[in-house]
Order: structure tokens, then sequence, then C-alpha cells
């Protein structure tokens, strides 16, 4: 008799593997690349790359050791995305060996250690992003100002020749590239704000400093509006849900507006801190990991507004001017707790999943 | 939290639904088979039909091997309530009565009578129910589970059980959703025999008494969804619904919330929230049962797929073999690296392990992919907790978490996550990016945890048996024990209340010691060996008189006395040497 060849139902399947999805992820940050290149240099471009060659360096080391099937493993992209992710978040000029640790440590020791996919608990680019800024303060916080406001403008191989050496081809450090047209030192809006806060300016005062443009850093809005067209494009070819975007953003901004009306000369406006930092990023492309994010459609909700609430509630009163990172991790701790007390009513029962037996 | 009646009929009065959570949507397929009408196919010279064909028991066997029999005769009594009998499909011969490659995933053979057929096709007289609006209930009942009738879209279940119902019931609900993509049988049925469908449905309220028909169709059926509005127009209280195509509309529990709003209770029936549903299908053969006495003995299965050249809907007979269907619909080998046939749909349906796997009352589809069509499964990545799964579920579940503790063998926790709620319809394993069988997990978990169910009733049972057991020893040891008791008691009692008795033993026993005392003054120079003998009467005495104390006391006397004897024998001796001495001193003087 003629084997006939067995498999279990469902014999359909939908076409998108996780491959895909991850990829279409990856496709989707790069307006808000280009966005960054365009204001701040090619500085990014060198991170990606260093990110990425090291993200699949490791990630394959790690399989050959694990005798998985490395080649699928390095297609499903989860690795590389991860690596963007971190690449995108530091500063543009960091020496090449901050994302070189930083990639390591997010897929060998976060991601790794913990099983690999599907079993970390924290966000693998966060969670190696507060370990750099707690290790190389320095490094992680030399943000430069944009461009069109630099002293010194800087080329491509600029770019190169400063992540590998510190220096520009020309001798400038990165010190140098921090100072503005007006020769003070730049610092990220954020920074900007919080310091003149600190030294008894108020928030109106310290926005009209150089680089500002209204309300916002110069460059900075353009490139959160650049990842937001990525994360709606997303949303749209349900790639991601809306619930954790929607609710973070939502939350963050419900929680500013109260602060700002309250006292403005204290606290920003609900759009400074949208448009500013990485609030928009965090809430389309970081948050949104499944892997670390909550999964049942109310955990989703109150995952992303708890993320909303600390980055605000970081930024104004906490040691860090932008607060992503903490916010992420700290809910990525309680996902556990959320996913289990926000099981969906199962068909046919009274009460909720878990609880009524 | 549910709608009532009034409301439902309201809504479904202007074909306002609702909807159940998640569901997908997979390419329906289905013009491939329903472009032409059910085609009839020659007779098989051999058909395979097994004994059991549903949920519940089997009938027991009523022919023989060599057996002629008729088309429609009966080969299984239904002896239980819950078996359905089985008839032959054809007139022949029964070739063989023995186990058969059988229509289930893992095809472990059945016992199934093989039938030659004789091609004469020759039925055996047929007891049509002359006018069913006059016959009684019950009887009607009857007839449908003598024609063999189980539920013809899923699970089998016997009809004349759901039928013989006593609950008030609102809502007749008609089956004709077919959501499974490729399948068309019940579409081209409505087409084709709308009014015997019709038909079945007029007994069935007849006996149900329902307070409304629903007649539920999907609404990529509009030809079938015209022909049983045409079928039903004279009725005031059926209604024909045009239900939006989503899978799986067609579950029983997803159709009662999308046309009721009312979720069966996880552990109950349709009925315990006022409905009851049939498949068209069931309700054609239903027709067939009472109108024309006929059992059920055919059924409509689409051949489809791009394996084979000609797919199409025909009428094919219970025990089948499917390699003759092949044939039928013209299997072209080139599509397949390796041949694969599956019954049933893509979502819900499963390969069959042999080409002479016979068709059954529940087989609708025969269905042939090509590579291309429904590639092969690719091996399983790992879960990123998309929960794309989750959101495609009708019963709400979290699959990723199903998947989680099924796949650890957590399945205490897999029960807790409500997994025997999954209704298998596969729409969490379709979406899922990571390509992991979900259900397949799901299968292997609620065996396992059946498995362990029945173990444990099983330990159970014989940790009650020797529970038993030895609680019986232990009452039967108490029970003695209080014999003893009560008995030892009574013997006291008694030694007490006549103190006389005891004390004759006594003095018998003193009289007994003085009367040796005597024999001993005799002989004592044998003391030592008759002490001997004194000690072991002494010990039998103490076994008779059961008076321990007091025949020790006895015993020690007579110790007692027995020295004395002695010492009293030696003084006499010596008394007497005495006398002899002085007597002898007197004669020597008196010399
Ligand atoms: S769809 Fe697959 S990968 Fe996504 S959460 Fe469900 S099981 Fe995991
Ligand atoms: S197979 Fe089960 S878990 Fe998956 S979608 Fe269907 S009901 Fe939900």
């Amino acid at each position: 008799m003629t084997m006939l060849s067995l498999s279990s139902s469902p014999h359909h399947h939908n076409r998108r593997d996780t491959g895909q999805v991850m990829r279409i992820v990856c496709y989707a940050t790069i307006p808000g690349i280009l966005a960054n290149i365009w204001f701040f240099g090619f500085g990014i471009l060198i991170q990606i790359a260093l990110a990425i060659i090291t993200a699949l360096v490791t990630e394959g080391v790690i399989m050959e050791l694990r005798q998985k099937k490395t080649e699928r493993v390095l297609k499903d992209y989860s690795a590389v995305l991860a690596a963007l992710l971190l690449a995108v978040s530091i500063p543009p000029l960091a020496p090449w060996w901050v994302i070189v640790i930083g990639t390591f440590f997010a897929i060998a020791i976060v991601k790794q250690l913990y099983g690999g996919l599907g079993y970390n608990m924290f966000n693998p680019a966060m969670a190696a992003y507060v370990m750099l800024l707690i290790s190389f303060p320095i490094q992680m916080t030399s943000w430069l100002p944009p461009l069109s406001i630099a002293e010194q403008s800087h080329t491509l191989w600029d770019a190169i020749h400063t992540v590998f050496t510190g220096f520009t081809s020309t001798g400038f450090s990165v010190e140098q590239l921090k100072v503005g047209v007006d020769g003070t030192t730049m610092a990220t809006p954020l920074d900007e704000v919080k310091t003149a806060l600190l030294q008894g300016y108020t928030v109106t005062e310290a926005t009209t400093r150089i680089i500002f443009d209204g309300a916002y850093g110069k460059g900075w809005l353009w490139v959160s509006l650049a990842y937001l067209l990525g994360g709606l494009f997303l949303i749209k070819n349900k790639i991601i849900s809306w619930h954790i975007p929607g609710s973070m953003l939502a939350s963050a901004a419900l929680l500013s507006l109260s602060l700002f009306l309250i006292d403005g000369d204290q606290y920003a406006s609900p759009l400074f801190h949208i448009f500013n930092g990485s609030l928009i990023i965090g809430a389309f492309f970081i948050a949104t990991d499944p892997v670390s994010a909550s999964t049942t459609v109310k955990g989703r909700l109150i995952f992303g507004a708890a993320i909303g609430l600390w980055v605000i509630i970081i930024r104004n009163w906490g040691g860090y001017p932008d607060a992503i990172a903490f916010a992420v991790l700290i809910m990525n701790m309680a996902v556990p707790l959320i996913d289990y007390y926000t099981q969906p009513r199962t068909y046919g029962h009274k009460n909720k999943a878990s609880k009524d037996s | 939290m549910f709608a009532n009646y009034d409301q439902i009929i309201e809504r479904l009065s202007v074909n306002q639904l609702w909807d159940f959570p998640g569901g997908v949507h997979p390419p329906q397929q289905k013009s491939l088979s329903n472009k032409s009408n059910i085609e009839f196919i020659p007779l098989e010279p051999t058909y395979y039909v097994p004994v059991k064909q549903h949920i519940g028991v089997e009938g027991k066997l009523l022919v023989a091997e060599g057996d002629r029999i008729l088309k429609g005769q009966l080969l299984t009594a239904s002896e239980s309530p819950f078996s359905v009998p089985v008839h032959a499909p054809t007139s022949g011969i029964v070739a063989k009565i023995t186990r058969h490659v059988s229509a289930h995933p893992s095809g472990i053979p059945e016992l199934s009578v093989i039938i030659d057929a004789d091609g004469q096709d020759t039925w055996i007289e047929l007891k049509p129910v002359p006018d069913y609006a006059k016959a009684d209930k019950s009887e009607l009942i009857e007839r449908i589970c003598d024609a063999g009738i189980s539920g013809m879209g899923g699970a089998g279940f016997p009809t004349h059980i759901k039928t013989n119902n006593s609950k008030p019931l609102e809502f007749l609900i008609i089956n004709g959703i077919e959501c499974e993509p490729y399948i068309s049988s019940d579409d081209r049925l409505m087409r084709e025999h709308a009014w015997q469908i019709r038909q079945g449905i007029d007994i069935l309220v007849h006996i149900l008494k329902p307070k409304q028909v629903i007649i539920a169709v999907e609404d990529n059926k509009p030809e079938a969804l015209e022909t049983m509005s045409i079928a039903c127009q004279q009725k005031t209280n059926y209604q024909v619904v045009n239900v939006p195509t989503k899978y799986p509309a067609g579950g029983e529990k997803q159709l009662v919330q999308v046309l009721t709003s009312r979720e069966v209770p996880s552990d109950g029936l349709p009925i315990d929230v006022g409905c009851i549903m049939y498949n068209v299908a069931t309700c054609y053969a239903i027709a067939d049962a009472i109108v024309e006495g006929k059992p059920l003995i055919e059924r409509v299965v689409t051949l489809t797929g791009r394996g084979l050249k000609s797919p199409k809907n025909v009428w094919a007979r219970l025990g089948t073999p499917i390699q003759s269907l092949l044939l039928h619909g013209n299997y072209d080998a080139s599509t397949q690296s390796s041949p694969r046939f599956i019954m049933g749909g893509p979502m819900m349906g499963f390969t069959v392990t042999s080409v002479l796997t016979p068709i059954v009352k529940i087989s609708n589809c025969i269905l042939v992919p090509a590579d291309n069509e429904l590639p092969h499964p690719e091996d399983e990545r790992a879960c990123i907790r998309c929960s794309a799964c989750s959101d495609v579920c009708p019963a709400s579940l979290l699959p990723q978490q199903l998947f989680w503790y099924s796949k650890s063998k957590e399945l205490e926790k897999a029960e807790e996550y409500n997994l025997f709620d999954c209704i298998e319809c596969g729409a969490c394993a379709y979406v899922c990016p990571s390509e992991i069988p979900l259900v397949h997990y799901y299968r292997q978990a609620k065996a396992d945890i059946r498995n362990q169910r029945e173990e444990k009733e099983k330990s159970d049972k014989a940790k009650i048996r020797f529970e038993v057991r030895t609680a019986r020893l232990q009452k039967e040891k108490e029970a003695r024990e209080e014999k003893y008791r009560l008995a030892s008691e009574a013997r006291k009692a008694s030694m007490n209340k006549d103190g006389g008795n005891a004390k004759d033993k006594i003095a018998a026993a003193l009289a007994r010691a003085k009367a040796k005392k005597e024999a001993f003054a005799k002989e004592a120079e044998n003391a030592q060996s008759a002490e001997n003998i004194k000690k072991k009467e002494s010990v039998s005495e103490l076994s008779d008189s059961f008076a321990l104390p007091k025949t020790k006391l006895v015993a020690v006397d007579e110790d007692a006395a027995a020295k004395k004897e002695r010492v009293a024998a030696a003084v006499a001796k010596a008394k007497a040497k005495k006398v002899a001495a002085d007597e002898a001193k007197k004669e020597n003087k008196e010399l």
C-alpha cells in the first residue's frame, strides 16, 4: 500500500510567518531613520550596521552552540529588529564598542539566556539601553544638535571616523560637534528643559533656546512624525494592534495635560512630551514587542497606559530626561500579573477563565 | 445578559444578527465544486460499512458472513438508547465481518461489515409513515433512530436523542452555514432539494413544537438562500436568515450566539438556552426516513481540491472506499509530491491513512489539495506571543497559554485555562505566524487529560475497594474481639455469681492434693517425681478452669502441702527409728 502523507488540521495556513512580520516592522522604521539622517547626519546608519552585524553573529554563534537550526532562526529577523531598535535609540556618534556591547547584551543575555525568542521577559533592546545608560552615561547622553544649527557639519566619512576613533576625519571630537552655532554645548530638548527647570527657568523660557522650534526640538518633531507614519502603516496592515500605542499616547497626553493645566511654567505641554524624545518610536515599535508585552486585549490597554504614565512621571520627577526604556522594563515585569487578571471570559462561562472552576 | 425571545424575533425579522468574537476568513474555494448538480455514481463492487459511525455505543450485529442481504437491511440492532443502527448500502452478500481501517485520524481498524454487491441494488420492503402529522411523537423518534440517522454536520450525535426533548424549545435552528472552505455538499443539497429539507423540518416541527424555526445560510451561498426561502415561504414561523461569512460561523455554539446572542453553557447543551440545531443534510435524511421509509445509506460528498481534475459533488453510499471517489474526481497524482487526502475540510478535516477508508455518515468532503495549494506544514518556530491566535479564537480562549501549558504538560493549568472549551476549529493555528500546530497540541493534551482521568478513576476505584476491604477486616476483627470480651466477662460474672461452685472446685483440688499427700506419705522417697506429675496436673487444671490466679494459689498450696508431707514423712521415719531404737535399748537393757 502506498504511504499517504499525514498531517493534523488545520491544513490551511495564512502565509504571513514570523520572519515576515518582523521584517515588515523593520521596514516601517525606514521613514524615521531617513528623517534622522536628514536632521542629525549619518551616524545612525553606522550604528544600525554595527548593531545588525553584532546581533547576527551573536545569535548565530549561540544557535550553533545550542545546536539549533541557525539559518532558520536568523531568518525570523527578531535579532535584526532588536538590534535596529537599540541602534536608533542611542546617540548616533556613540563609540562603536557601545553599540557592540549593547547588542551583544541584548541578544546573548536578555534574549538567549532566558531561553531565546518567545521566552524573554524583558524587551531586549530596552534592557540593553538601560545597561548602557548606567554603564556609560557620558557616551550615552552625547546627543548632537541638528545639523542645521551645529557649528561643525560632518559627512558620512566623518561619522564613520568618529564612531571608530572618537574624532572626525578633520580632528573634531564629539564634544566639539555638540557645540551649536551660538557657541554653547547642545543637548536634547528634553535635557535642555530639565536643566533649565533645575536652574529656575520656566518651560516657556527654556523652549526659546536655539535648539527649539516653537515647542519642539529642531528636527525631533519631524523624526517623531516619520516614525508615526511607519507606526500607522503597521496598524493598518494589522502587524500591530492599536491598543498599546493608543493607550500609551493617550495616557501620556492626559497626564501631561493635567500637569500642564495645573502649572504650565513647571510642566511642559502634552505636545512637547509626545514629539520630543522617543515617545512615538517607543509607543509604536518598542512597547509593541509581542514577546515582552501583554497578550490580552484589556491587558494591552493597561500595559500601554501604564507605560505612558511612567514616562511622564520619570521625565518630570525622575533622574533621567527620557524614560521609555525604564517605563517599558517596569511594565515588562508586570506582564504576567496583567495577563492573569485580564483573561477574557470564555464562551459559555460566567466568569473569567481560571477563576470560575 | 442574553436577548429574550421577542428581541431576537425582532432582530431576525430584519436579518439583524449578533456576532461571535474572533473568526477568520480563509479563501473560500467553494466554486471549485459547487457549479454542477450532485452526480450519481455507479455501484461499487465492495462496500466497507463500519458498525459504529457516531458518538455512542455500537449496535449488535444481526448478520453473519455469507448472509444474503438486501439494500437497506439492518446490519446492526440498536440495543442501548445511545446506539444507532447501520444498514446495507446495497444488496449482495456479507463477504466478511472483520476489522477495517476506520474513518478516523488514527485509522485504527474498527469492526466493519464488508459487502460484495450483487449489482441488483434491490431494496428491502420499505415502510413509510403514511401521514406523519397524525403519527405519535415517540413513533417518529423511533423511526428516526431505526433509520440510522446521526448528525451529519459534525460530530455525529445520534439524532433521535436530540429529538427526544422535553425542555421548552424556542428556536429550532437549521444549520446550512457550511463555513469550511471548499465544501459545498450542503450548498448543493439546499439548491437541489430544498423541498425535501423543508419536509424534514416540518417533521421536526411536528415532533418538537418550537416557537420559531430559523434556517441559517451563509451569505456566500445566494442560490441556496433563495431556494430555501422559496421552499419555506408559506410558513410564517420559518425564517431564513443570511449569516455573514466568517469561519467558524457554522459551529453549533457560534451559530447559536450569532442568531440569538445566547451562549451555550460550557457544560450544557443548546437546549439549555432554548435552542436545538440540525444540519440541513440531517433534515433531508429525516424526510427520507419518515416519508419514504428509507434508512440512511447515502449522503452527498464533495470531491474537491486542485489535485482532482473534475471536482464535483456526488451521492456516495456509506461504506464507499475513497479510492473509487478519487477515480470519479479524476485524481491527478502529478499535483502531489506525496499522496495526501483529507476527509472533511481544510480547517477541521483529517488526512486519511488509507485509500480504502470508507465514507461514513459524517464524511462531507474528500479534499485533495495540490502541493502548492495547501503547502505541507513547516516546522514550528517559537511562539512570539503575538496573540494573533487569541484575537481570532471564537471561544475567547488564550491559545498561546493553552499551547504553553499543553506543550509543557502542565495539564492542570491547561484545564484551568478552559482547554475543554476549545472547539478545535483551527482558527488559531491558521493565523499563527510561527506555524505552530496548536490544535494538534490541544488534542494531545485533551487525550492526556482524559487518560489521566480514566487512570484516576481506576485507581480511585481500586483505592475504594482497598479501603472497603480494610474497613471490613477491621470491623470483623473488632467484632471478634468484642465476642471474646463478652465471653470472658460472662465467665467472670458466672464465677462471681455462684462463688460456691468455684469454692467447690478449690476444695476439690485441695481434696485431690490431700489424697496425693497420703500417697506421698506412702512413697516419701519418690517425692521428686510425684511432684512433677502434680505440676502437670495443675497445668491441665489451669487450662480447664480459666480461673488463673486461684488455680495457681491452689498449686502453690499443693507444693507447700507436699513439702509438709515430706517433712512429716521424714519426721515419722525418724520417730519410727527412734521408737525402734528405744525399743531395742529397752530390749538390750532387758537382755
Ligand atoms: S499566534 Fe502563534 S506565535 Fe502568536 S501568540 Fe499565538 S501561538 Fe504564539
Ligand atoms: S482551535 Fe480552539 S483555541 Fe484555536 S481558535 Fe479554535 S477554539 Fe480557539
